[in-house]
């Protein structure tokens, strides 16, 4: 694989003699190189995630216990969740914040390339860890990805520690990743970028890189508190040493909603992005699409309680947090209404990353929708732990962030690769995709308000059927996922030449850089008007 | 073409970000007394941990009747019997109450146990006033030997209108392996 992608990268590269074979990718600190390690490791993760969500899958195809005993099956839940949050979703932003960035503000590279490397490479250990911790007597994690305690410290298994060990490394990664986004962003821009003239993209994650610097180490601070609870006796989260578990919870989703953001907010730069190229329009609203991220990314720190609505809080607390919860749909309205009225008498064409686009805005308000009903107390009660909490937040992460990650990958495949990709292949991933994720995830709203439980492995047969519908959604739409790396590859080994600029509406500074962008780019900073 | 910036301005912003780094690692474990101080004042989670009470000086108020509910269970794995001696009595706000509970250690060794009282509503925790309580103290239990322990309470008068039920939760843990000295020292007595 890594050959391949070296291949490409020779091209147009006439003033640099980068090292060959494995350590160059090893010790690189080039934002191109990075940010397609981050993309790769993040398309493996995804996999790996996947394939834990098939075992689910199959296991739910049918009432009653037959594939996997219930302990494995709570380890898939949760290491599938870990996974997909903290190995797939947040390592594909990184990526695409590293190949993107500098060149979207003209800048030769990210302003700490040294710890680039380093904070990139210290993941497939984290990752390492954690799926090791699977193969220990005892099994992995199997508490859930929000490892409530006490199910984390009095009742997990002797792998906890690896656990928390493979979290603390993934947010040091995060920070060290947050770190330079900020720094590059502040001090790299190129000459007239001023901070109102920065592609959404840009501006999004800036907004991402502050969310992730202020949760992160709150999340390692739970961890560190689940793992001195369980191996050294004291009592943060347990009630006979004085602690109380509900803490747990205030802890986890004070770090746990602003992490919801961190995993869409990159998307609505993406979208942003590719809506108006499409379209053949400017962005609609660009500066009041920059003053609802920071709203969202605000008020992202007013709502965590709503996650814990039957922990028997009191009624002004309940109203408090449903409150600041539905006014999120505010700003996040202005972003909707943003991209339909950009799309508004626009000349809308329809290639691939313009369909995942367009996708993600319908599917992901779907999921806001649900969320809005999630966010009334009163029936939360009803729907708290069941399937149409699934539902909801795979709408959101799933049709949402991995959909505008399918997006963004096909809008820049030409430029990081110099080739175009088979647009029919791509079509045929995207409509593949588009119908499974619908029945994978769909009749889970119904399961869930029929009652299901989530994280069970068995279930009443009164839900036999749609959880087979749902079922064969989800392995259609693990295996659609093949096709889309059989686009990629066949991208990059070769194609169509790709222009500069591929896309007619296309805007920024990355189309003004040849097609494959050379390894070093703005090594003189453009002029931005 | 200006100047690109230099190398001491990126120094000086990732000082201020991995300051702000460690500032909220430091601000998550400042969570934990934050909580505690918060709970104690508003009485959310229906913790109870202002202890003792003063002796009770309050007027009853005749007019209204609230049903004090009892509710005790074992933490999992922990041998012993543990029960009130009524479901719930119903009290006027201001009247003091004297209930006991009774605990049996099950197994053939000496234990400490320690029972957490909780209290739904949240709210009404700040209402409810114990002058007395088992639960005060760690318990030591000779094996196989049992105990009648006293709960004195009170409602305070201010107590909100719309609460008509308290639910009173005591969890008892085993805590043999952290007991306090005195109660220790009380095990190491002879049983009768």
């Amino acid at each position: 694989m890594s050959t391949v992608v070296g291949e490409v990268d020779q091209h147009d590269d006439h003033h640099h003699h980068a090292p060959s074979g494995i350590t160059r990718w090893l010790f690189t600190t080039n934002h191109k190189d990075i940010g397609s390690l981050y993309l790769w490791f993040s398309f493996i993760m995804f996999l790996v995630g996947g394939s834990m969500a098939m075992v689910i899958r199959a296991e739910l195809f049918q009432p009653g216990l037959q594939l996997v005993d219930p302990h494995f099956f709570n380890q898939m839940t949760t290491v599938h969740g870990l996974i997909m949050v903290f190995g797939a979703v947040m390592p594909a932003f990184t990526g695409l914040a590293n190949w993107m960035i500098p060149m979207m503000i003209g800048a030769p590279d990210m302003a700490l390339p040294r710890m680039n490397n380093w904070s990139f490479w210290i993941l497939p250990f984290a990752f390492s860890i954690l799926l090791a911790s699977l193969f220990m007597e005892g099994g992995g994690p199997a508490f859930g990805w929000t490892f409530y305690a006490p199910l984390s410290t009095t009742y997990s298994s002797d792998s906890t520690a690896l656990f928390v060990f493979s979290v603390h490394i993934m947010g040091i990664s995060s920070i060290m990743g947050a770190i330079n986004v900020i720094v590059t962003i502040m001090n790299m821009r190129a000459p007239g970028m001023s901070y109102m003239k920065m592609p959404l993209f840009v501006w999004t994650w800036f907004i991402t890189a502050f969310l992730l610097i202020a949760v992160m180490p709150v999340l390692a601070g739970a961890v560190t508190m689940v793992l001195t609870d369980k191996y050294f006796g004291t009592s943060f989260f347990d009630a006979a040493g004085g602690g109380d578990p509900v803490l747990f919870q205030h802890i986890f989703w004070f770090f746990g909603h602003p992490e919801v953001y961190i995993m869409i907010l990159p998307s609505f730069g993406i979208v942003s992005a590719i809506i108006p190229a499409f379209s053949r329009k400017k962005l609609f609203g660009y500066a009041s699409m920059v003053y609802a991220t920071a709203a969202i990314a605000g008020l992202s720190f007013l709502v965590w309680a709503h996650h814990m609505f039957t922990t028997g809080m009191p009624v002004f607390a309940e109203l408090f947090f449903m409150y600041c919860t539905m006014l999120i749909s505010v700003p996040t309205g202005v972003k909707v209404f943003n991209w339909v009225a950009t799309m508004w008498r626009g000349s809308i064409s329809f290639e691939t990353p313009m369909l995942f686009a367009l996708a993600f805005v319908i599917l992901f308000t779907i999921g806001g929708f649900s969320g809005l009903m999630l966010a009334i107390t009163p029936v939360d009660f009803q729907y708290h732990d069941t399937y149409f909490v699934v539902a909801h937040f795979h709408y959101v992460l799933v049709s949402g962030a991995i959909f505008s990650i399918m997006a963004a990958a096909y809008y820049w495949l030409p430029k990081w690769t110099g080739h175009m990709y088979d647009e029919k292949l791509a079509k045929t991933h995207f409509w593949a995709s588009l119908i499974s994720v619908n029945v994978l995830f769909f009749p889970m709203h119904f399961a869930g308000l029929a009652g299901m439980p989530r994280r069970i492995p068995d279930y009443s047969i009164a839900f036999a059927d749609i959880n087979q519908i749902v079922s064969i959604g989800g392995f259609a739409f693990g295996l659609s996922q093949l096709i889309f790396l059989w686009v990629v590859i066949k991208c990059v080994k070769g194609g169509e030449k790709a222009p500069t600029k591929p896309w007619e509406g296309a805007e920024g500074l990355e189309w003004t850089v040849p097609s494959p962008a050379p390894y070093h780019t703005f090594d003189t900073p453009p002029e931005v008007k | 073409m200006s100047e690109r910036p230099t190398q001491p301005d990126n120094t000086r912003i990732v000082r201020r970000l991995l300051l702000t780094v460690v500032g909220m690692f430091a601000f998550g474990f400042a969570l934990v007394p934050l909580y505690n101080v918060f709970c104690d004042i508003t009485g959310f989670n229906g913790r109870f941990t202002d202890g003792q009470a003063a002796a009770n000086t309050k007027t009853v108020d005749t007019s209204r009747t609230i049903n004090v509910q009892f509710i005790t269970r074992v933490n999992k794995g922990m041998p012993w019997g543990f029960e009130p001696e009524v479901q719930s009595v119903r009290v006027h706000p201001g009247e003091t109450k004297v209930i006991n509970f009774f605990a049996k250690n099950l197994t053939g060794k000496n234990m400490v146990a320690q029972a957490i009282p909780s209290v739904a509503p949240g709210e009404a925790s700040l209402y409810l006033n114990k002058v007395e309580c088992f639960c005060f103290n760690q318990q030591p239990l000779a094996a196989g030997s049992d105990t009648a322990m006293p709960m004195q309470f009170y409602l305070d008068p201010e107590i909100p209108e719309h609460i008509h039920t308290v639910t009173l939760s005591y969890t008892m843990y085993d805590m043999t392996e952290n007991a306090q000295p005195d109660a220790l020292a009380a095990l190491a007595q002879p049983v009768n």
